[in-house]
């Protein structure tokens, strides 16, 4: 089991200071989602613990060692990373951009056997096998979204960190990513999430921290963590945690005062 | 259209490369057969003095501007870069006339061979620094675009200067010749100048092509695939100033072989940007060899130049693909 862990950090974005001493730490096996407003920094969070922005102030740690000092080709084989909504700027066949996240791992000579037996378990995990010889920029959101989870997936790395991984998905394909993501979970990986769901990451993850005011709202368990009181703070609205027969609920009621 | 394997197309463009190649020692205004080909015939002193070397330089020169514009393709991911575009070209001509003046105002520094080479490839050099800092993060295509047109217009404005001031006719013929690109009367002095640093430029541009894959996922994607992307900027300045700046030193500026060929190679091996590397130096040999066949075969007073008769069949194509990405982004 190793650790990441962020230690006061002091996080910008666009020159405007957006969190300020914010320390949480994270252990492999566990899934982790960021919570928050538009704006409340989940993305700059998951940037800075990805070892792809300097913070302002404070460190991320892999381990023992700080992240930034890793070398960046070790980092990305540890670190596996989602961005939100990224640009493909070619149309490569589906099984071509699968493949760029072997880039840490294979040389300059193309994908080994073994890098093509991790694109194809990558591919069954996400479900993009029937999709390999497809034009990426032709498929639709949802395909997308599997297809760029599988890029991921393909590194097989420690740590998965994915900015919004649900963006495009409907619910079915939703609920199948999730089961992937806790799967991943339990093989061992440690999975950090930003999620504007509030019932999926009540239902997925194992803990939640939630962001407002430019620092950690509240951090636990999503039963225990999502108050009312938190809920109305971080997003201004009031909405209620409710068990359900299929796992918590929550349940939306309106806008806060 | 369905893709063939990497190595086909390879063989196919080395075969192409071979046959023209034979051609263009053949071709010009005294057509040199194969018979001819020996020591006792009097043609054979065109083709050691003036055909092999021309034959090798075009090679050297499409190779150098085919693979610098798939890579610049690569790196900013849009499909209209390439050296003469982004002003890279126009700025090497600016580095080899400014040489020119250095030579005639501090004779001195005039007896250096490699003054002009360096020159040039200073002014490439500078050239592709200036459109990295200036689009720096956000590399949109209208940015990259915008930087090259000022890079074109300062560089432009610079040659028209020398132009301006030219202290005599000849001055001014010489700096004509970097305006418009020739493989004419070149000699082997010519290739020993360029040939090494082109080969070093590829050499760079080649060693981007893991980053340029990633580069397909924009830049924050490459980073979190450990891609270290200021090495690759590195790689591509020096890369590209090297290639295209000794080309543009020997030649003048021959436009839009860097631009087409990547095009005319993406329906074969599809658009992955590293695989397309060593096929646009073979394509832009290819091209600028057989261009430069057709300059010679053209029946006219004076021959047409390579540098004019690449921008009228480039111009053409380049409104073309401007059409269809149009079209795409409407």
């Amino acid at each position: 089991m190793t650790s990441l862990e962020g230690r006061n950090l002091h996080l910008q974005a666009g020159g405007k200071t957006i969190l300020e001493g914010v320390s949480a730490g994270f252990t492999t096996g566990q899934v982790t989602a960021i919570l928050g407003a538009n704006g409340a920094g989940k993305s700059t969070l998951l940037t800075a613990l990805a070892g792809l922005s300097v913070p302002k102030g404070g460190e991320v740690r892999l381990g023992e060692t700080a992240l930034l000092d890793l070398d960046p080709r070790t980092r990305a084989q540890r670190l596996g990373f989602i961005p939100q909504s990224p640009e493909i700027a070619w149309g490569l066949e589906v099984r071509t951009v699968v493949g760029l996240g072997r880039l840490p791992w294979s040389g300059g000579r193309g994908l080994s056997q073994a890098d093509g037996e991790a694109v194809d378990r990558a591919m069954d995990a996400a479900q993009v096998q029937h999709l390999a010889e497809r034009d990426i920029t032709t498929l639709s959101g949802g395909e997308r979204a599997r297809a760029l989870i599988a890029r991921a997936l393909a590194g097989e790395p420690e740590w998965l960190l994915a900015d919004e991984p649900y963006a495009g998905l409907d619910p079915r394909h939703a609920l199948e990513a999730a089961a992937l993501f806790r799967s991943l979970a339990e093989q061992g990986a440690g999975v950090l999430l930003t999620l504007h769901d509030l019932t999926l990451a009540a239902r997925l993850a194992d803990r939640v921290l939630v962001l407002g005011d430019g620092g950690v709202l509240a951090d636990g368990p999503p039963a225990s963590a999502l108050t009312p009181d938190v809920l109305a703070k971080a997003y201004g609205i009031d909405a209620r945690l409710r068990e359900t027969d299929q796992g918590l609920a929550v349940d939306i009621l309106g806008r806060w005062g | 259209m369905r893709r063939l394997s990497p190595l086909t197309v390879i063989t196919g463009l080395v075969f192409a490369l071979g046959i023209l190649a034979a051609l263009s020692l053949m071709a010009g205004r005294v057509w040199v057969p194969l018979e001819a080909w020996g020591r006792e015939d009097p043609r054979w002193i065109i083709i050691l003095e003036l055909r092999i070397p021309r034959t090798l330089l075009a090679i050297v020169v499409g190779a150098a501007l085919g693979m610098s514009g798939a890579a610049l393709q690569g790196y900013t991911r849009n499909p209209l870069a390439d050296p003469g575009v982004l002003g890279v070209s126009s700025m090497a001509a600016l580095g080899a006339v400014v040489s020119l003046y250095v030579g005639f105002y501090l004779p001195a520094l005039a007896g250096i061979a490699w003054l002009m080479p360096l020159c040039a490839m200073a002014g490439a050099l500078v050239g592709v620094l200036v459109l990295i800092g200036l689009t720096g993060q956000a590399s949109g295509t209208v940015t990259f675009v915008l930087a090259g047109v000022v890079l074109n217009i300062v560089a432009g404005a610079g040659v028209a200067l020398a132009l301006n001031l030219a202290p005599n006719p000849w001055a001014v013929n010489e700096i004509v010749n970097w305006l418009m690109g020739s493989l004419t009367d070149r000699s082997m002095a010519d290739l020993q100048m360029s040939a090494p640093f082109v080969a070093v430029g590829l050499v760079l541009l080649i060693l981007t092509r893991r980053a340029l894959d990633a580069l397909t996922l924009g830049e924050i994607g490459a980073r979190s695939l450990g891609i270290d992307l200021s090495r690759t900027r590195l790689l591509l300045a020096l890369g590209v100033g090297l290639a295209a700046g000794a080309s543009v030193a020997v030649t003048g500026v021959i436009g839009f072989v860097g631009l087409v060929t990547p095009h005319l190679l993406r329906p074969f091996l599809g658009p992955r940007p590293a695989g397309l590397l060593l096929p646009s130096a073979l394509g832009g040999a290819v091209i600028v060899l057989a261009g430069d066949i057709l300059v010679r075969l053209i029946p006219s007073a004076a021959e047409v130049r390579l540098g004019v008769a690449m921008a009228a069949l480039g111009g053409p194509f380049f409104l073309a693909l401007l059409l269809i990405q149009r079209r795409r982004l409407a």
